[in-house]
């Protein structure tokens, strides 16, 4: 049959389709994992360049597709999007803050075939949430959830978790349960871009963390057979590092707005890669043969500790983003790693950043919002890595 | 799960998942947020069955006509309560 031959060859496919349709976003969420340049993005794929994308992905056996944002309800093409996507048969995720939304577009997504809902919030209270996301987003937000199960969507709740929410992390879950969520995404904020630009004011406490954890076996427990609970502590705070996107090119394709084709959301920051791009190339091409996708396939780009590592099919050396961000070298181990020469550094201002927390005075640093008016300052400075 | 199922209970699929055949993967899957379980060629002949109108007998007897009178009962059973116990099937 012909797909043993692709097996026997080892080939990987393009399961899962990031299709990012725009980084325009009524919130300003300061870890947003958009890129902190997005104000030079101004290009939007059209409605037929996504067609296309589809199409092409779901020949090379992509059954997984994410409508992601910036906040994809921006675009008015949406319903269409999803129609064309359940046509082909992927099964279709849409990841929204909810802002934007409204009964009517529930229903008309559900016409269209849209099969599941994820919605984020920023935390438990009204107030919290609205400063977080810069937005009066709260009592809308809860409003959508309710009608995302009144329309029997399997729903995802998402919550970025940081050192100013990540105390209410009871409260949080209550209000999942609340909610009827099904499924309930505890995401530990990753340090890359706009996070980055904001760690001292998000990195969160070990004690915070120990006892987040807690919380979280508790309902993982407690809720078992409704709703379940995941929970991954924030890797920074880790001896080994996570095999980061499950391998380079390996599962994972992200389009951006305008069509860059990446082997990861945050892949953008890395240098000497040549973002191919779905206008010029198609996916087939760009999955397989193109210098990007191959560049951290696999393992014989690692260099040590990595290259002779036991560990290294496991982890495949961790993130490249990370390593890029923190030595400067994206060949670099992943300094998650206890085995790479810069562990020791980034444990160090991680304990640095927890004795400051509490501090009046370093609490009162405030947030770079991610914004288009923030994005341009930070580009022009083109200084977010050494912040 | 503290509900068993019964051999007379009629079964579908859970709303919130979707069962497939993928031609990529040459099997039958099932789809859920953000995830897809592939599934063994016996567990696809079961899943496929599952209809909305047809018994747990049912399904058993025409099982058991597809593959020349063999004994898939205990199979069977096994099967369907894993795939109760992650919630891709419920009771109609």
């Amino acid at each position: 049959m012909a797909t043993v031959g692709l097996e026997q060859n080892n080939q990987t496919k393009p399961l899962w389709l990031l299709a990012e349709l725009t980084y325009r976003c009524p919130l300003q969420c300061p870890y947003c994992s958009n890129p902190v340049e997005m104000s030079k993005y101004k290009k939007e794929l059209t409605t037929e360049d996504w067609f296309r994308v589809m199409q092409q992905a779901r020949k090379m056996g992509a059954t997984q597709l994410g409508f992601s944002g910036g906040e994809p309800l921006v675009r008015k093409d949406l319903e269409d999007l999803i129609k064309e996507a359940r046509r082909l048969g992927f099964y279709t995720n849409l990841i929204t803050s909810g802002v934007g939304m409204d009964e009517a577009r529930i229903v008309a997504f559900k016409e269209a075939g849209l099969d599941h809902i994820q919605i984020s919030f920023q935390a438990s209270n009204e107030e919290l949430n609205n400063y977080i996301g810069k937005s009066k987003s709260f009592q809308h937000k809860y409003e959508m959830a309710r009608l995302v199960k009144k329309y029997e969507y399997p729903m995802v709740l998402n919550i970025v978790l940081h050192r100013k929410n990540v105390d209410q992390i009871k409260d949080i879950l209550d209000m999942t349960v609340d909610l009827n969520a099904d499924y309930v995404e505890l995401a530990s904020t990753q340090y890359y871009g706009w996070s980055r630009i904001n760690i001292e004011q998000l990195l969160p406490t070990r004690e915070q963390l120990k006892n987040a954890e807690l919380v979280a076996r508790e309902y993982q427990e407690k809720m078992k057979d409704k709703m379940k609970v995941i929970y991954v502590i924030p890797d920074y705070f880790e001896n080994r590092p996570k095999k980061c996107m499950n391998g380079w090119g390996n599962i994972f394709l992200t389009i951006a707005p305008d069509g860059s084709a990446l082997p990861c959301h945050a892949a953008g920051q890395l240098p000497g890669l040549e973002f191919p791009n779905v206008t010029d190339h198609n996916l087939e091409w760009i999955w397989n043969e193109s210098p990007d996708f191959n560049k951290f396939r696999g393992t014989s780009w690692m260099k040590e500790p990595c290259k002779s590592c036991d560990e290294k099919h496991k982890d495949l050396g961790g993130c490249r983003c990370q390593a890029y961000m923190l030595t400067g070298d994206a060949t670099n181990a992943d300094p998650v790693c206890g085995k790479s020469e810069f562990h020791e550094e980034l444990h160090s201002d991680v304990d640095r950043i927890g004795k400051l927390a509490g501090d009046e005075k370093f609490e009162a640093k405030p947030l770079v919002f991610r914004n288009m008016k923030n994005s341009k300052n930070f580009t022009a400075k083109k200084t977010p890595e050494t912040v | 799960m503290t509900i068993e199922l019964k051999k007379e209970d009629i079964l579908e699929i859970s709303p919130t998942f979707r069962f497939q055949w993928e031609e990529m993967q040459n099997c039958y899957v099932v789809l859920y947020p953000e995830g897809m379980v592939k599934l063994s060629q016996s567990a696809g002949e079961i899943m496929k069955r599952i209809d909305g109108n047809k018994s747990i007998i049912d399904m058993i007897d025409d099982i058991s006509t597809a593959f020349n009178g063999a004994d898939v009962e205990k199979d069977v059973l096994k099967f369907l309560e894993v795939a109760y116990g992650n919630g891709w099937i419920r009771t109609k």
